[in-house]
C-alpha cells in the first residue's frame, strides 16, 4: 500500500502522477491539495473510479506559509504516515512581465522558489521522523542554466534544486529518499502559450511514468523525459563568453 | 503536436487550443470557428476543423463516477474506450459496443456513433447513451432522450457538429471474464460468408470477417471468419497485448500489389480449413491493429483512405460481388478488408451509419487510381441503396451525402454555428 500526499494536485504532471503511481499498485491513497476546490473534487472521483482506496482533499495555496503545518499534520492523520510525498506546485511567470514589474517578479519567486522550499523544509522534518518515505519534487531544466527568455523562473528552479540536493543528504541518514524531478517541455495548460518544438514535447503522461520509475528506484536527479540529461549536458558545456552571445 | 486524421489524407493542417478542464470553457475565449478533436482516430476529414482550428479534448479525460453495481459510468469525454475498458473489465464490466481501435475516445464514439463487431445485437454505442452534457453556443446542457430530445439525436452520430460533448453516462454490459471464446474458420467463396455470419450470428455475440481483396473468380470472396462470445469462464493467461510500433513513415506506401499478394495468400493457407476454438484476452480480440503503433504510417506519406459501405441485405450478395470484382480489377486495396453483417437494432442518432446489411471495409494508399476506382464503388453502393461512413470517409460527393442521409439538414439545422469541419463543408456544399 502506498499512502500519498500530493501538493499542487490539479497540476497536470501530478494528476499524471497519481494515475501512474495508481497503475503500479491498486493500494493507493491519496490526500490532494491545491487552490481550486471543484478542481480537487473532480481528481478525487477520477482516482476513486480508477481505484484509489480512499481519496482526500485540502485547500491549500502555497503562499499561505501558515497553513503549511496544517495541512501536512491533517494529511498523516488521514492517511496515517506519509510514504509519497510529490511536491508540484509552479506558475511559469511571463518573463517580459517579471523584467517590468518587481512586485509581480517577486511574486513569482515566492511561489516557485521561498514558499515551497518553507514546506519542503517542514515535510523534510516529518519524513525525518516517520524515518520513511519518499520526498518527490518537481523542478525545471530551467534551473540548469539561467537564460534570457525565463531567468526568473529559473533562478526559483535552481533555489528549489540545490534545497533539495542538501535535503537529500540530510534525509539519507534518516532512510528517507527524495528526487528532483526536471522536465523538459511537457504540453500542460502551464505551457500552452508557448510555441514550442514539437519533437521535444512530452505528454503529462510520459512524464510521469519516468518520474514514478524514477522515484520508486529512489533515483537522486530525474530528467522527464531522460534524453534531457543529454541536453542539459550541452547546454551547461557551452562556454559562458558564447552562451550570452545566444538568444536562447 | 501534429494533428491529422487516421488516414493522414486529406492534409489540412491544424491548430490545436487544447482544454484541460471543463471550467474552462467559455464561449468569450473560444475560437471563433473550431471543431472539437478526440484522438483522432476518425480517417477522413470528419475530424479536421474548416477553420483548421481544432478544440483538442484529450485533456479532458477523467471519470466521473462507476457504479459498480449498474454497471453505470460517467466519464468525460476525452477518456479513451480502452481507459474504461481498464478500469470497468476487472469490476466485471464491458462496454456494449467497441469499435476496431480502443484509442478512440468516449466523445468520438458517441459523435460517430460507431458500431462493432455484435452490430446484430447490441446497435450502434449511441443506444448505450443514457445521457451527455453539451456545451452549446455558450450554454451547458444535459442531454437525454427526455432531456432536449432533438439535441441528444442529432448529437449521436453528429460528427462532433451540435456543441462540445463535454462528459457522458453510458451503460455497460455485465461480463464474467475479460476473455473471448473465439471461433476461427476460413471460407472459399463470398457465399459461404453469408452462411457462417448468419449460424454464428445466432450463437455468437461477436462476428467479423478478414477477406482476400485481390481473389478473383470461384475464389472471389474467399477469407477468414472470427466469431467470439465473452467467455464464461476464465484462463489463465495476462491479458497484455504485446506493443510493437512503426517508427518512421516510408516515403512510399509499403502497401502495393505485390506485399498484398504475398501477405493475403499466407495468411488465407495459415488459417484453419475447420472451425477451431481458442480462448483469448479481449485486446487479442478486439483490437488487433492496436498493437502496432502507428500502423496508418505504412501507407507513406501520402496517407491512405478507407472504403466502408453497408449494402441492405436485399441484394447484398451481388453488390458485394460487384464491389469486390472492382477491387480485384483494380489490383489495389490493403491488408486490412473487413466484412460484417449489421442488425436492424435502430440508433438513437440522426446520422447514425449501420443498416441492416452488409458492411465492407477496406484501406487504399492514396493516389490518383484511388479516386478512379471509388468512383466505380460509389456508383455500385449507390444504386444497391447502400451508403458510407462520415467517419471514414474522404471522398464522397455531397449529392451522395446527401442522398445517403437525408436526415442530414436536420443536424444541420441543430449545429453550433460556430462548429464546422472539412467534411461537413464538403458534403453540403
Amino acid at each position: 500500500m502506498k499512502r500519498i500526499l500530493i501538493i499542487g494536485a490539479t497540476s497536470a504532471i501530478a494528476e499524471a502522477c497519481a494515475r501512474e503511481w495508481l497503475q503500479q499498485d491498486d493500494a493507493c491513497q491519496f490526500v490532494l491539495t491545491g487552490r481550486d476546490r471543484n478542481k480537487l473534487d473532480m481528481i478525487k472521483a477520477d482516482l476513486q473510479t480508477r481505484g484509489a482506496q480512499k481519496v482526500d482533499t485540502l485547500l491549500l495555496d502555497i503562499n499561505d506559509l501558515e497553513s503549511h503545518a496544517t495541512i501536512i499534520q491533517e494529511a498523516g492523520c488521514f492517511l496515517g504516515q506519509l510514504d509519497r510525498v510529490l511536491v508540484a506546485p509552479g506558475a511559469l511567470p511571463d518573463q517580459a512581465l517579471c523584467q517590468q514589474d518587481l512586485v509581480y517578479a517577486r511574486e513569482s519567486i515566492n511561489t516557485n522558489a521561498t514558499s515551497i522550499m518553507m514546506l519542503l523544509e517542514q515535510l523534510a522534518t516529518t519524513l525525518e521522523h516517520q524515518r520513511t518515505g519518499h520526498l518527490v519534487v518537481i523542478s525545471s531544466v530551467a534551473g540548469d542554466r539561467g537564460r534570457m527568455s525565463n531567468y526568473f523562473y529559473g533562478a526559483a528552479k535552481a533555489a528549489v534544486t540545490v534545497f533539495c540536493s542538501g535535503l537529500m543528504m540530510r534525509l539519507q541518514k534518516s532512510g528517507v529518499s527524495v528526487s528532483v524531478i526536471k522536465p523538459g517541455f511537457v504540453q500542460t495548460p502551464m505551457t500552452a502559450d508557448l510555441n514550442l518544438p514539437d519533437k521535444l514535447v512530452a505528454t503529462p503522461e510520459q512524464v510521469a511514468r519516468v518520474i514514478v520509475k524514477g522515484s520508486e528506484r529512489q533515483q537522486g536527479v530525474i530528467y522527464a523525459p531522460g534524453f534531457w540529461l543529454f541536453i542539459m549536458a550541452i547546454i551547461r558545456l557551452i562556454p559562458t563568453a558564447i552562451f550570452k552571445r545566444l538568444s536562447l | 503536436m501534429k494533428l491529422e486524421s487516421w488516414g493522414r489524407y486529406p492534409k489540412y493542417p491544424q491548430a490545436a487550443s487544447p482544454v484541460w478542464w471543463p471550467q474552462q470553457l467559455d464561449a468569450a475565449a473560444l475560437p471563433q470557428s473550431f471543431l472539437p478533436f478526440g484522438n483522432g482516430r476518425s480517417y477522413g476529414d470528419v475530424c479536421l476543423a474548416s477553420s483548421n482550428q481544432l478544440l483538442t479534448m484529450r485533456g479532458l479525460d477523467r471519470f466521473v463516477a462507476f457504479d459498480r453495481q449498474t454497471g453505470v459510468l460517467r466519464a468525460e469525454a476525452g477518456v479513451t474506450l480502452g481507459d474504461i475498458l481498464q478500469v470497468t473489465v476487472p469490476a466485471g464490466w464491458f462496454l456494449p459496443v467497441v469499435p476496431g481501435t480502443r484509442l478512440a475516445t468516449l466523445g468520438g464514439a458517441i459523435a460517430n456513433d460507431v458500431h462493432g463487431k455484435n452490430h446484430h445485437r447490441q446497435g450502434t454505442f449511441g443506444c448505450h447513451v443514457n445521457r451527455f452534457t453539451l456545451y452549446r453556443q455558450g450554454q451547458w446542457l444535459e442531454c437525454s432522450p427526455q432531456q432536449e430530445p432533438d439535441v441528444f439525436a442529432a448529437t449521436i452520430g453528429g460528427l462532433g457538429l451540435t456543441g462540445i460533448i463535454v462528459a457522458a453516462e453510458i451503460q455497460l454490459m455485465p461480463i464474467k471474464t475479460g476473455q473471448i471464446d473465439t471461433v476461427t474458420q476460413r471460407f472459399d467463396r463470398l457465399e459461404d460468408f453469408f452462411r457462417l455470419a448468419n449460424d454464428y450470428d445466432l450463437s455468437h455475440q461477436y462476428g467479423v470477417a478478414w477477406i482476400d481483396c485481390l481473389a478473383r473468380g470461384s475464389r472471389q470472396g474467399r477469407g477468414v471468419y472470427f466469431a467470439g462470445n465473452h467467455a464464461e469462464y476464465e484462463s489463465p493467461m495476462t491479458i497484455h497485448q504485446r506493443q510493437l510500433a512503426i517508427p518512421l513513415t516510408p516515403p512510399l506506401s509499403l502497401v502495393n500489389r505485390v506485399s498484398l499478394k504475398v501477405f493475403n495468400e499466407l495468411y488465407w493457407y495459415t488459417k484453419p480449413k475447420q472451425p477451431v476454438v481458442s480462448r483469448e484476452p479481449y485486446p487479442g480480440y478486439f483490437f488487433p491493429l492496436d498493437g502496432i503503433q502507428h500502423w496508418n504510417r505504412l501507407y507513406g506519406r501520402n496517407g491512405f483512405q478507407q472504403y466502408q459501405c453497408v449494402i441492405p441485405d436485399n441484394g447484398a450478395t451481388d453488390a458485394m460481388r460487384e464491389l469486390l470484382s472492382a477491387i480485384a480489377d483494380a489490383q489495389s486495396g490493403s491488408f486490412l478488408a473487413v466484412m460484417k453483417k449489421c442488425g436492424d437494432v435502430s440508433s438513437p442518432g440522426l446520422l447514425s451509419f449501420p443498416l441492416a446489411g452488409t458492411s465492407l471495409a477496406l484501406d487504399f494508399p492514396q493516389s490518383s487510381k484511388t479516386e478512379k476506382l471509388f468512383e466505380r464503388l460509389d456508383a455500385i453502393t449507390r444504386s444497391a441503396g447502400g451508403r458510407l461512413y462520415p467517419a471514414k470517409d474522404a471522398h464522397m460527393s455531397a449529392a451522395d451525402f446527401q442522398s445517403f442521409y437525408p436526415q442530414w439538414q436536420a443536424l444541420d439545422a441543430l449545429r453550433d454555428p460556430s462548429i464546422s469541419s472539412h467534411f461537413w463543408k464538403r458534403v453540403t456544399l
